[in-house]
């Protein structure tokens, strides 16, 4: 089975429990005056999740044929791509998003451009270090007193 | 009206206001090129500025200054990084970031920069010369009417979808419109879909959404695969575009001005929905060798969405200028400065304060001359940024997402869903599956649910739609559009085996 008919498969999974929601759990707690209303907020949910199954039955019936293509990237030889880096890049982010808050903005980024170039084979420390520091002080300088938009700079312990 | 125009004119020529539409136009680019911050943010923060200022025509030629400066702003992250920060931009990533990647980003530039000047300087002409009857036409758009226009928006997804492809496109575009329900929605105050965590209860973001299906798995891609993002030496080439290029896009132009500006009149239909509908509908009606470029990097499918979307901004100035109805979020914003201005716009405004009416309009052909003399001599500068090293390149791009994210909701979890949406958007793409339909169902489900509720609620049950014949035509149109293609593929295909057709 091709890759699209397994995803259709995960799709229909989820439209069979996103109607399951709308069809069975949502209608039961909704006040007696809304339940006079011609609509619900269970109504669209519903339609959607039938026309979702019907969607998705028709890639894996395989009903509608499609030509395959010569795509960028052939996902069965994964391996033989920058896999490495790419989940390093991956990584990274989720590390950026748990340390954003409690390590501030100035350092969480600047931390987080260095290590990206890092990861994608930059050596050169003279010209990443001043790079990134540049950018970070003055993205946020551009969102904090330009914008006015709160982001806390310094770690959470110093009182920033 | 000539007199009108003359005191539009010696206020919008002072001094004092070109210089705020100059600064209004650069703030407004370079902002908008952020990912995460839309006209609307712009907007809300330089209304203290404005405000400020005191005289209520220099305040509002700021802003639309403002507003042009970061449409345009917007287009050039979706062109160069594939990163639409701007619903509005979105159609625009279509065609001008596969130029881009052709070694065409400045040409994709000029021809977005002079799309928009087109849309926006016809947009401001039709403003000028149909405000006062439009604004009665506008009122004849019930919310049935509005339901049926976002249905057209959505079958017009057959027009991104290629030959088998119909079924993918469709599961996009109802997982988008599953993905808009999630959250809080304005008619029921109700949760749903959000299983009980709480950063889920005003839905998923709309940038993180657009940040994780375009420009993130494109990141990945370019790690996955390394190549030149310029095509070879890194050399901005074509940057000029040809007479033959220059009379293939007049056309499209010329109808997405109009069209887009009568969309835009239409509150809450806006830029976002003319610039998609422009795009189905000229990829609809171009020859058929024309029709396989769309979505590979034709200059009319840029165009055609740049175009529309400014057209449709400065249409959307209609209802707000004559009826006093913010049709969008941002002339929401307008019409709160305005107050503050003590202006206050309405049928009165062209009577008691015609000064500021036609300022605003001379305003609005000086932004977009201005935007246009200041930004084709930057193009050059501003293509370079493709040939910043890949491994100094990428890492922006990932935090750029991250920030967009970021600052529109001020909360990490945001981040979490835009890594994971990310990851699920390039496994989608592996297995060829387009991303735009979903964006665009995430889009308009809102409005198309809020609309459909609100038409069930008024004729209390399903009957608006054969008792309303604008929206029943509409729908019509919908089906059509869905069809069609399909049809003519089936045809085609039918001749290409040598079946006679029926006689």
């Amino acid at each position: 089975m091709a890759l699209d008919r397994w995803i259709a498969l995960i799709l229909l999974g989820i439209c069979l429990a996103y109607g399951y929601a709308a069809w069975f759990t949502m209608d039961g707690s909704l006040a007696p005056f809304m339940k006079r209303n011609p609509i619900w907020p269970s109504t669209f949910p519903k339609v959607l999740s039938v026309l979702g199954i019907i969607a998705t039955l028709f890639i894996l019936l395989g009903i509608e044929k499609s030509t395959p293509k010569e795509a960028d990237i052939d996902y069965r030889r994964l391996g033989e791509y920058h896999l490495g880096q790419a989940l390093m890049l991956l990584a990274l982010m989720v590390a950026y998003a748990l340390c954003l808050r409690p390590l501030g903005f100035l350092f969480s980024t600047s931390a987080f451009l260095i290590l990206g170039s890092y990861v994608l084979g930059e050596r050169r420390w003279q010209i990443m270090l001043p790079v990134a520091l540049i950018a970070t002080v003055s993205v946020w300088y551009l969102v904090q007193e330009v914008l006015g938009i709160y982001m806390r700079p310094l770690p959470g312990f110093f009182g920033g | 009206m000539l007199e009108g125009l003359l005191i539009g004119l010696t206020t919008a020529l002072s001094i004092q206001n070109l210089l705020m539409v100059i600064a209004g136009c650069l703030i407004g680019t370079f902002i908008g090129m952020l990912p995460g911050l839309g006209p609307m943010s712009i907007i809300a923060i330089m209304i203290p500025v404005a405000i400020s200022m005191g005289d209520p025509s220099a305040a509002l030629i700021l802003l639309a200054g403002v507003y042009y400066g970061a449409i345009f702003g917007g287009s050039t992250s979706s062109i160069l990084l594939n990163a639409p920060g701007v619903a509005g931009t979105v159609a625009s990533s279509f065609d001008g970031y596969p130029m881009a990647r052709q070694g065409k980003a400045g040409k994709a530039l000029t021809i977005a920069a002079i799309a928009s000047f087109a849309g926006g300087t016809i947009g401001a002409l039709l403003l000028m010369v149909f405000a006062p009857a439009l604004s009665s036409v506008a009122l004849l758009f019930h919310s049935a009417e509005y339901f049926a226009l976002m249905v057209v928006g959505l079958s017009a997804i057959a027009a991104f979808a290629g030959t088998g492809q119909v079924a993918k496109a469709m599961i996009m575009t109802i997982l988008g419109l599953i993905m808009a329900t999630v959250g809080e929605g304005a008619l029921f105050n109700l949760p749903r879909f959000t299983m009980g965590i709480m950063d889920l209860q005003s839905g998923f973001g709309f940038i993180t959404l657009a940040m994780a299906m375009f420009a993130l798995p494109e990141a990945l891609f370019l790690v996955l695969k390394p190549k030149d993002l310029q095509g070879g030496d890194g050399d901005i080439k074509d940057l000029r575009i040809t007479g033959s290029e220059a009379k293939a896009i007049a056309p499209v132009i010329g109808r997405q001005s109009l069209q887009g500006f009568f969309i835009g009149v239409l509150p809450g239909a806006g830029a976002t929905i003319a610039s998609f509908l422009g795009y189905a509908v000229e990829r609809n009606i171009a020859p058929k060798h024309e029709q396989t470029e769309f979505g590979k990097g034709s200059i009319k499918g840029l165009a055609a969405p740049e175009t529309a979307n400014n057209a449709a901004c400065t249409g959307s100035f209609v209802p707000l200028l004559t009826l006093g109805i913010p049709g969008s979020g941002t002339t929401a914003i307008l019409l709160g400065a305005l107050i503050a201005l003590n202006v206050t716009p309405g049928p009165r405004l062209m009577v008691d304060d015609p000064q500021i009416f036609w300022a605003v309009i001379m305003s609005m052909f000086i932004g977009n001359l201005v935007l246009l003399i200041l930004n084709l001599p930057l193009i050059p500068y501003i293509a370079k940024v493709l040939a910043v090293p890949r491994n100094y390149l990428i890492p922006f791009i990932l935090f750029f997402t991250l920030m967009g994210a970021y600052i529109g909701q001020n909360n990490a979890t945001e981040l979490l869903l835009l890594v994971g949406f990310g990851i699920c958007a390039t496994a989608l793409k592996f297995a060829d599956y387009p991303l735009a339909p979903l964006l665009i169902g995430f889009i308009l489900g809102g409005m198309m649910e809020d609309n459909f509720a609100r038409s069930m609620q008024l004729y209390d049950g399903v009957a608006f739609i054969w008792e309303r014949p604008m929206t029943l035509a509409l729908l019509v149109i919908a089906g059509l559009l869905v069809v069609l293609p399909s049809y003519r593929a089936r045809r085609a295909k039918a001749r290409a085996e040598g079946v006679a057709e029926g006689d």
